[in-house]
């Protein structure tokens, strides 16, 4: 068992009277993206911003690489990638002038022309900071957080603002620098993002962490329940579905039927009854739950609220 | 310190990109000395005394302005810079804070160095300077200068925001100005406005660069040196206690 690249333990943060995030402790493995996943003010951004060294915990303690980041100052820095939520820079610096400059910052580096061509920059880099489009500044963020080749990159709500597309090119340079051996955590506050691009997430809201698992982990302990849409004119079908194992409601919507169970061989058995009855259908679908759906469960509000 | 000078060299870059930034903050001062200068020639001679004031005097004020202007332009940076989240970033880099902050001290003071130049080679053409005036002149300028910044850490540190970091640095500093000694005399001016004038670090920056200017050695000034020193010192590490990075 390797030392966890980042061990956090019993972390509490508070402004004022307002506590941001309260007894947070997590662990993250060397070489997976690893999530904090919850809504905006759930205590995400404070959690990264201590783990980052921008911020010390009131309470508790956290080892990125086995140092304090906080304390740690240079010796930490060098070895991290940090990637910040709504940062900017200076309106008129080039593309190139700031990643060159960051090199410069860094003992040893990655070859920065060869990272812009990476991210798909090379065009740019003499464009003005000003001038580049929401995704062009997130990927320059990206490489500003890879210069230094880092063993951990910390991300914060990468994808925020951008559209779909851009944001699936994103989530694919995230998992190249899985690729390459990197640990990546990041935050997000879409569940969609958070399934389908970490290896384990933390489910956060109100400065706690409630559960943390792999995603399909978590809808299996949370959200054990299948469901099977049947579409059909058969008036017996609804009376054969409620007779198989494990199935607790189907409920009649005109001629389609949603079947919900917790039996992990639902589909199976409706498939096999189906056959089996000879009974007509016009249309067949299942519906996973996703994270979503635990979210729902565990706090008993969607995220979107 | 490393990468102050890659910094410095990056903030010059990006100040001679903004829309008037090098013309507003080195051409105007310099064009308006030398449109002025040419309008003057049709007054009085070089021997009256008004000229003997313009001789004594407008070197000084020029100082003073170029040196506020720095001062403002510091605090609207760093306001700029803070609401951006720039700092925060650069935070997160092995850089240190405080060669952040010594990186834009050092472009400031080099661009009031270039215009302080610009405007004492120009003014050749009406009054003869020798190098040897201009360059204790030039130190003294340049050490108020940085005794002046301090005081725009600290109004950079109090002020929230790019929008009210311009107009709070001026009001801070034209009145200063004003009471600085260059346009009524110190003992000329009723007590208590006399004590308020002691306090404030541009008092001694004028007797300062006023004094050089007539052709005192630096060590004459050693009383005004040491406040403006004790003026930097007090307020760089007052504003080094309630800097604010985000």
């Amino acid at each position: 068992m390797t030392e966890p690249v980042v061990r956090v333990s019993g972390i509490r943060k508070a402004y004022g009277p307002v506590v941001a995030v309260d007894d947070v402790s997590f662990e993250v493995r060397r070489g997976e993206i690893f999530g904090l996943v919850g809504p905006n003010g759930a205590g995400k951004t404070t959690t990264m911003e201590c783990l980052e060294g921008l911020r010390a915990p009131d309470r508790g303690t956290i080892a990125v690489l086995g140092l304090d980041p906080f304390r740690a100052g240079t010796a930490l820095k060098v070895k991290i990638g940090v990637q910040l939520q709504e940062a900017q820079l200076q309106k008129r610096i080039k593309v190139g002038e700031a990643v060159r400059f960051w090199a410069s910052l860094y003992p040893s580096t990655v070859d920065p022309a060869a990272l812009l061509d990476q991210l798909g920059l090379r065009e740019k880099r003499n464009a003005w900071f000003m001038t580049l489009s929401g995704g062009q500044k997130q990927r320059l963020f990206i490489a500003l957080a890879l210069i230094n080749d880092p063993e951990v990159v910390f991300l914060d709500e990468l994808t925020t603002g951008l559209d779909p597309q851009a944001r699936r090119a994103i989530w694919d340079l995230v998992r190249g620098i899985r690729e390459r051996g990197k640990t990546v955590v990041l935050t997000t506050h879409l569940m969609e993002e958070a399934e389908r691009l970490c290896d384990r997430v933390a489910i956060i809201e109100h400065g706690r962490i409630i559960d943390v698992d792999t995603p399909r982990g978590l809808v299996a302990r949370h959200c054990p329940e299948r469901l099977v849409v049947v579409t059909t004119a058969d008036g017996s079908a609804r009376e054969r579905f409620l007779a198989l194992p494990g199935v607790g409601t189907v409920d009649a919507d005109g001629p389609s039927l949603t079947i919900r169970g917790n039996n992990p061989g639902l589909v199976t058995d409706v498939i096999q009854c189906v056959s089996r009855h000879g009974i007509a259908v016009t249309d067949f679908h299942t519906t996973e739950p996703s994270l979503e759906d635990v979210f729902l469960r565990l706090t008993g509000r969607s995220i979107r609220d | 310190m490393k990468g102050l000078w890659q910094l410095v060299w990056l903030e010059i870059k990006i100040f001679a990109r903004e829309p008037l930034g090098l013309f507003g903050a080195v051409g105007v001062p310099v064009l308006l000395f030398l449109a002025l200068g040419r309008a003057m020639r049709g007054g009085a001679g070089p021997a009256s005394p008004e000229w003997a004031f313009l001789k004594a005097g407008l070197p000084v004020l020029a100082a003073l302005v170029i040196a506020t202007s720095a001062v403002v332009s510091l605090v609207t940076i760093i306001a700029i810079y803070r609401e951006g989240g720039i700092l925060k970033r650069l935070r997160a880099t092995p850089l240190r804070p405080a060669t952040i902050l010594t990186a834009h001290v050092i472009v400031k003071l080099l661009f009031t160095a270039m215009t302080l130049a610009l405007l004492l080679a120009a003014g050749r053409r009406y009054a003869a300077v020798t190098p040897e005036q201009v360059a204790p002149f030039l130190v003294a300028v340049l050490f108020s200068t940085a005794g002046v910044l301090s005081i725009g850490f600290l109004i950079a540190s109090l002020v929230p925001t790019a929008r009210f970091a311009q107009p709070v640095a001026g009001l801070i500093f034209y009145p200063m100005i004003a009471l600085s000694g260059l346009f009524f005399p110190l003992a000329a001016m009723p007590p208590w406005l006399r004590a308020v004038a002691r306090v404030m670090p541009l008092t001694y920056a004028v007797s300062l660069m006023q004094g050089v200017w007539r052709g005192d050695p630096l060590m004459s000034h050693l009383w005004d040196v040491g406040a403006i020193a004790v003026f930097g010192v007090l307020f760089t590490a007052l504003a080094a206690r309630v800097f604010r990075w985000e």
